[in-house]
């Protein structure tokens, strides 16, 4: 991990600068993230040292209460917000704001109700200027991803909350980002819609080796998806503990029922409860 | 409220009733309207020098198309509230949207449109006479200042009204900061512009009549002016009944745009 063992006065320096090291730099690296808000004399900090690296292809998840503050890592990944110190960088390139690059699923229906489905996924490729013959292949490739190929020409009005977000899936990956950032993409949805939209992701991914940041308060959800957990207490937002999921892929949401499912499941439980005190 | 009576739905509060229904209460309505005045002027209750009655009405108005003159006086009207609202709208829609979107366009003129919002424009007349005069470029003007003010601060709270979500998605999918403005602020705020633009399309007919009132030599508001003065009620109602019929057909005209180019929009 050369850009970790490197000593401080090379943040900021130019990446090409630190390539000698063997270990592949990670593909998201937050080091040492902070994030005040301040309104006149009061101020807030909703983050404090925030520090995680994602390998490429993991699917890592922040799973914490509301208002720990992990949806903030989550916009200042995206390069939405910006940290009040620290920095971030993706496959070595400092954020320095939004970007293709960095693909984000909210946890609002962000469709764009003026656009067909087809064309919300051809956002992405427009902006991009893809051609027209290849757009129309990426977007009829990721519509049959997420099961929507026959709702291409349908108005987002006529699409259920659950396809609402296939489609805001499908439209993040078109873009083929480095990484995918996902905002509690399934906490508008009822129960039985989430758990097959889980199911849905975890087998878009693995046909689509992407790295994830995947941000819930759902602890079975982050338990059924994630690689890796890091668990977020809140006031100010630090990261409390790092949990490796070594479940076997593929996952199905039968893995509740494994013993150590229900085993990293009591240590995140008295970790939450721990600093509820 | 699935077994209710008819009657019942009519007093329940947001009850759906028969299409039927709401078609025949609002052709009632107007039948009444036209009983009400049959009877007090064929009656005698009114005089007709003050109310005319509906047949005095329709025979002044078969004249004056006979004569080609009603057209002409349709036309004149018709043409300063185009010009007018085109002119407004075609300038107040961007800037709108800027200013709901960008915090400098908006300090920099909330405190003049707010301003000058406030004020009548018929305040304005007086004056726009000694600068422009009485030709055809005044009266557009008074419509111009009279909505575009208007137009100005409902565009901009609906373009602060698009959703921040919507903005960053877009963000994360690529767009730079001119494709938020063309892509997402602009369709976003089409629906609501169309809506706007009914509401104003109204106060323009207003406008238009109070400015031919003060200068004009043809126009609705003009022949009402010039029936004033020769006890011609039937004119003045024939005007009256034009403007309202104009209102209503631009007013569809509004809906249809509406439902045809932003139909995703429900």
């Amino acid at each position: 991990m050369g850009t970790l063992t490197v000593p401080g006065p090379t943040i900021g320096v130019d990446s090409k600068d630190i390539h000698a090291s063997a270990a592949p730099s990670p593909c998201l690296d937050i080091r040492d993230i902070s994030l005040t808000f301040s309104s006149g004399s009061r101020s807030v900090t909703a983050l404090e040292h925030i520090s995680l690296q994602v390998p490429e292809n993991e699917f890592a998840v922040i799973v914490g209460p509301s208002g720990c503050g992990k949806s903030s890592l989550l916009y200042l990944t995206a390069g939405l917000m910006a940290p009040t110190a620290g920095e971030i960088r993706v496959n070595d390139q400092r954020v320095t704001g939004p970007g293709a690059d960095r693909g984000m699923v909210f946890q609002s229906y962000t469709l764009f109700p003026w656009l067909s489905v087809r064309d919300n996924v051809a956002f992405g490729l427009k902006r991009r200027r893809i051609r027209p013959a290849q757009r129309q292949e990426i977007v009829e490739q990721y519509l049959r991803e997420v099961g929507l190929e026959s709702f291409a020409d349908a108005w987002p009005r006529q699409l259920s909350g659950g396809m609402m977000q296939r489609v805001a899936i499908a439209r993040a990956l078109a873009n083929d980002p480095d990484i995918l950032l996902m905002d509690e993409p399934f906490g508008a949805l009822d129960s039985q819609t989430r758990l097959s939209m889980q199911q849905l992701l975890l087998d878009v991914w693995e046909h689509n080796s992407k790295t994830v940041l995947f941000v819930t308060h759902d602890i079975d959800e982050a338990i059924l998806l994630a690689d890796r957990i890091y668990v977020m207490s809140g006031r100010p937002g630090v990261i409390c503990e790092t949990i490796d999921v070594p479940l076997k892929r593929p996952r199905s949401s039968e893995v509740v029922m494994d013993a150590s499912f229900i085993e990293i499941k009591r240590q995140i439980l008295s970790r939450l409860h721990q600093h509820d005190d | 409220m699935a077994t209710s009576t008819l009657w019942q739905r009519c007093l329940t509060p947001r009850a759906h009733l028969p299409k039927r229904l709401t078609w025949i209460a609002g052709i009632g309505i107007w039948l009444l309207v036209i009983v009400l005045w049959s009877l007090v002027t064929y009656g005698g209750l009114v005089r007709s020098i003050f109310l005319p009655t509906p047949t005095a009405v329709l025979s002044t108005a078969v004249r004056m198309i006979g004569d080609g003159s009603l057209w002409q006086d349709i036309w004149a009207s018709a043409q300063v509230v185009i010009y007018g609202f085109v002119l407004s709208s075609i300038l107040a829609i961007p800037l709108g949207i800027l200013m709901g979107s960008f915090r400098l366009v908006q300090a920099l003129l909330d405190p003049l449109v707010n301003f000058m919002r406030y004020l009548p424009v018929t305040a304005f007349v007086p004056l726009l006479i000694l600068w422009i005069g009485i030709g055809i470029e005044q009266r557009v003007t008074v419509i111009f200042f009279g909505i575009f003010f208007q137009q100005l601060v409902m565009i901009a709270d609906v373009s602060r009204g698009v959703s921040q979500d919507l903005i960053n998605a877009s963000y994360t999918l690529g767009a730079k900061r001119r494709d938020v403005v063309a892509h997402v602020l602009f369709p976003a705020c089409l629906p609501g512009a169309i809506d706007m633009l009914r509401v104003t399309m109204g106060w323009a007919w207003t406008f238009v009549v109070v400015a031919e009132l003060v200068a004009a030599d043809s126009g609705l508001g003009y022949i009402s002016l010039k029936a004033m003065r020769g006890f011609q009620v039937d004119v003045i109602f024939l005007s009256i009944a034009l403007i309202g019929l104009l209102g209503l057909m631009t007013d569809q005209c509004f809906r249809f745009l509406r439902a045809r180019i932003t139909s995703w929009a429900l």
